[in-house]
């Protein structure tokens, strides 16, 4: 099977059945996109799938065959993703760090889909759930995205 | 053997054979940002290791230290990084005194070694909130150091005397001549040189610092925004395969048989299926398909036979919570005084008021996003090199020279940064999988990276203890509390993973309930020890993470009783303490005035204020909750809350951990709650043991006050605070008193 992940295509031995994430973790060698839950409730596995925030862990590779995938090894080529990068940084969002990944990757899906998302925009988009409680600060960070006052904090 | 570089970020990990790699080699070994260039570090140079017999921990610099040609400085921390920002406060304190700007750090974990026992002088953990306060000292006079051999290399550069030179950030510079010259260029010669005498050395006059008390980015902060930071679970050597285990359903059973072996050795992928203690383990070259194959397999377990360790923990089948809660609470011993003073008998005889009531805390989960994981691989030398998380790099080394005979000094542990801890990364008995890795490692031949998943990581995760306590409090004519008497039934985590000491109180287990600076003249803290089933643990903020919620929660009941308001009564209670007087007071006026309610807020929710305080880890901490009630469910909207840690190293970073102290303290007294019937844990995921959500984060808003006190922890005072500010709102808002968490299990009316 082929996939097609940053851009680069990829002959992937493995069952149609294996989820996304251990492809690209396992396979491929790619560890930024992370594990958390593996049943979809975390989010630390979002990947882009045609440029939407997809969870991984319970995305089996065979019904991505043909789609343009993104993960977080490739999130700077991406002008959002630069932008959301910067903002991360410059809120000094993370901490631990793990979820982080995903958390980038959920808010540039949502910043490609609507430039200026509303409240309720966000906090239907940014579901991933961060154990260290970053979440004043990615709010924070996009809001300021988003073109607001960024003092969600 | 070599290891393997990621493809997204390369590893900060030596290649080419480890065969006696020597602490010159772990040092040279390249790093993320300047991989791959030339590096002329520190080293080991002859004089230094001659010295390091000697020497106090914390003060071989060369141990530490490597300047780079380009100035960049490599720290070895003796602490690990988990998100409290540790890295980044070491090179602010490092810097400082090195005169070396903390953004020109690259900071790594230490290996295990004596050079990094700064705890003290004895020993070190990443945890306690310990690392800042217990090695500030160490830390500055280790960056003086290194700043006066760079001086002395200098002067023999430039042919001047030592006293001509003066410094700049990363550099040596001789006003007379205006010459300068660049640490990088100096490095090699600077740590050839024998370390002074720690003694001999002036530290800055901390009216001249330039980065500690300042509000420094943290050094990982790009790294962790783009996928870039190497976990434990990330970790790549060559020739490695992948494990996954399926764990007894209760803790203490053995393998009885395989009834599917040869099946599931057939499945495609599966290159072995093993037996460990109390657990099966298939290992294949993907990880995914480990864990199906190992999931897939029919394991009969036998209950413990008369061969069973007898101080191993065993699960009964019967087993449940809420039997064990009630025990708990039925427990009528007197116990074992944590604190007695006073004549408490006396008081409660001549009260006018008493009051008694029992609370309950509940087993919590870890609940850290990285899952456990270890990679293990035998050398050819016979050492062992290990990659996992951990908090404690020198009690896994010993675990584990006395696991595999092996010496210490053949054993090199990795400690990458951890994805969360919150205290899951201690040595537990029977919850680390360092055991199994290496046993998979020995019986395969191959270097071994064995993942729990989720779901084992919820059958084995060591739980914060639950405790019930039996409150009594007496009133005065005035209704002000004049004694109070707190019995603990329960288990402390430090009794529960090192074994108990029948002559003394666990303090882990009554912390917060005891050590309260409260003009209560009257007052016994007690513990009735009780044992549990379960395997213990330390969580953040330990015993003071319930302790707190409990004794706050019924302070706030018996100033009900005598017709207090918790603030006025939470002052008057504190009188002739100064410092704690001011904390509460900052915290009032930080949340505009201290305002009880119930009252109408401006979108017409009906919402009511609590307020709490708490004395964990050598910091001071007061919060006040606002809180209404949203159908059915408590909303929790704002969050205040003041610290005094006494003096402090980086603003920035004690926000971000008072907001995550909050948000951790929030999902305990919200939501969380490990239940288990017939012996097994109910949840198995998130799915079942739901934390905080983003949507259910309030606003934060942080004081730190700076008394001067000496100094106290940052990573976990800010939680204890907050559980009980926020049931005493609740109890205000709804009449309802809340004696136990989570607030899920309460029904409300909006």
């Amino acid at each position: 099977m082929q996939l097609t992940i940053n851009n680069e295509t990829y002959d992937i031995d493995a069952d149609g059945e294996t989820p996304l994430l251990w492809v690209i973790r396992d396979n491929l060698g790619m560890t930024g996109t992370k594990y958390g839950c593996g049943v979809a409730q975390c989010g630390a596995c979002s990947v882009l799938v045609d440029g939407v925030v997809t969870r991984s862990c319970v995305t089996p590779i065979e019904v991505v065959e043909g789609s343009q995938i993104t993960t977080i090894e490739a999130i700077e080529s991406d002008p959002v993703g630069k932008r959301v990068v910067e903002k991360w940084v410059e809120h000094q969002v993370p901490q631990c760090g793990y979820c982080q990944s995903g958390q980038v990757m959920a808010a540039t899906s949502l910043l490609k889909e609507t430039a200026k998302p509303t409240e309720e925009d966000i906090e239907y988009a940014m579901l991933n759930l961060c154990r260290c409680g970053t979440y004043n600060f990615i709010s924070a960070a996009i809001h300021d995205l988003a073109g607001g006052e960024g003092d969600a904090q | 053997m070599t290891f393997d570089r990621p493809a997204s970020a390369p590893q900060d990990l030596p290649t080419g054979a480890p065969v006696n790699m020597s602490r010159r080699r772990f040092l040279i070994g390249t790093t993320t940002a300047t991989a791959g260039a030339l590096v002329l570090g520190f080293g080991i140079p002859t004089k230094a290791r001659a010295q390091a017999a000697n020497m106090a921990p914390g003060t071989r610099v060369p141990a530490f230290l490597e300047i780079r040609p380009d100035n960049t400085v490599r720290f070895l921390s003796p602490f690990v990084e988990g998100g409290q920002g540790i890295y980044t406060a070491m090179a602010q304190i490092v810097g400082e005194e090195l005169d070396a700007d903390p953004s020109s750090f690259v900071v790594e974990s230490a290996p295990a070694g004596t050079d990094y026992l700064v705890v003290g002088g004895s020993m070190r953990i990443t945890g306690g909130s310990m690392s800042v306060r217990t090695s500030y000292d160490t830390m500055r006079k280790l960056g003086a150091l290194a700043r006066a051999m760079l001086l002395e290399a200098a002067a023999a550069r430039l042919d001047v005397p030592v006293s001509e030179l003066t410094t700049e950030p990363g550099h040596v510079v001789h006003a007379a001549s205006g010459r300068t010259v660049t640490y990088g260029e100096i490095a090699d010669a600077a740590l050839d040189l024998e370390v002074p005498d720690p003694e001999s050395i002036t530290l800055k006059d901390p009216a001249d610092f330039r980065w500690i008390r300042q509000p420094v980015e943290r050094l990982d902060v790009y790294e962790k925004s783009t996928g870039k930071a190497v976990y434990s679970i990330d970790t790549k050597v060559d020739g490695m395969v992948h494990a996954a285990v399926q764990h007894a359903p209760r803790l203490g059973l053995t393998v009885g048989s395989i009834v599917n072996e040869a099946e599931v050795a057939a499945m495609p992928g599966v290159i072995s299926i093993h037996t460990l203690p109390g657990a099966v383990a298939v290992v294949s070259e993907r990880w995914w398909t480990a864990r199906r194959a190992v999931e897939s397999l029919n394991v009969e377990w036998n209950e413990p036979g008369a061969d069973a360790d007898p101080t191993a923990r065993y699960m009964p089948a019967d087993f449940s919570t809420a039997a064990f809660a009630e025990r708990l609470a039925n427990e009528t011993g007197e116990g074992m005084d944590a604190e007695n003073e006073g004549d408490v008998a006396a008081a409660f005889a001549e009260a006018e008021t008493t009051l008694e009531a029992t609370y309950h805390s509940q087993y919590v989960n870890h609940g850290q996003l990285e899952p456990p994981s270890t990679t293990a691989r035998f050398n050819e030398d016979g050492s062992l090199d290990v990659w996992m998380p951990n908090q404690a790099p020198e009690q896994f080394q010993g675990a584990i020279a006395r696991m595999t005979g092996l010496e210490a000094s053949q054993i090199n542990i990795h400690s990458p940064m951890l994805g969360g801890f919150f205290g899951r990364h201690f040595l537990y008995p029977h919850a680390n999988p360092y055991p199994q890795a290496i046993q998979l490692a020995k019986e395969t031949g191959r270097p071994v990276k064995l993942i729990w998943s989720r779901e084992e990581e919820f059958l084995r995760d060591p739980l914060r203890p639950m405790a019930a306590v039996r409150f009594k409090g007496a009133l005065d004519s005035t209704g002000m509390p004049v004694a109070l008497e707190a019995i603990s039934a329960t288990e402390g985590p430090t009794e529960g993973i090192w074994g108990r000491n029948p002559e003394s109180v666990d303090g882990t287990a009554v912390e917060g309930l005891s050590g309260k600076s409260y003009g209560i003249p009257n007052h016994r803290i007690a513990q009735v020890y009780v044992e549990n089933p379960t395997m213990l643990a330390y969580w953040r903020s330990v015993g003071n993470s319930m302790n707190d919620f409990l004794y706050e929660s019924f302070l706030d009941e018996l100033g009900d009783t005598g017709g207090q308001d918790p603030f006025e009564m939470r002052m008057k209670l504190l009188e002739g303490n100064t410092r704690l007087q001011t904390l509460l007071q900052s915290v009032a006026d930080l949340s505009g005035g201290w305002k009880r309610g119930p009252f109408e807020a401006e979108d017409g929710t009906m919402r009511a204020r609590g307020i709490a305080m708490a004395s964990p880890f050598g910091s001071h901490t007061a919060a006040i909750a606002e809180v209404s009630i949203d159908r059915g469910e408590v909303k929790v909207h704002d969050i205040w809350q003041a610290i005094d840690p006494g003096s402090i190293v980086n603003p920035a970073i004690i926000e971000a951990q008072v907001n995550s102290a909050v948000a951790l303290g929030l999902s305990q007294v919200l939501l969380e709650e490990s239940v288990y019937e017939n012996g097994m844990p109910k949840a198995r995921n998130f799915d079942m043991y739901p934390i905080l959500s983003p949507d259910r984060m309030p606003r934060v808003h942080v004081k730190i006050v700076e008394s001067g006190a000496p100094m106290g922890g940052i990573g976990e005072p800010g939680l204890p605070a907050v559980p009980p500010a926020v049931a005493n709102a609740v109890s205000t808002l709804t009449g309802q008193r809340i004696r136990s968490m989570p607030l899920s299990k309460y029904t409300f009316e909006s």
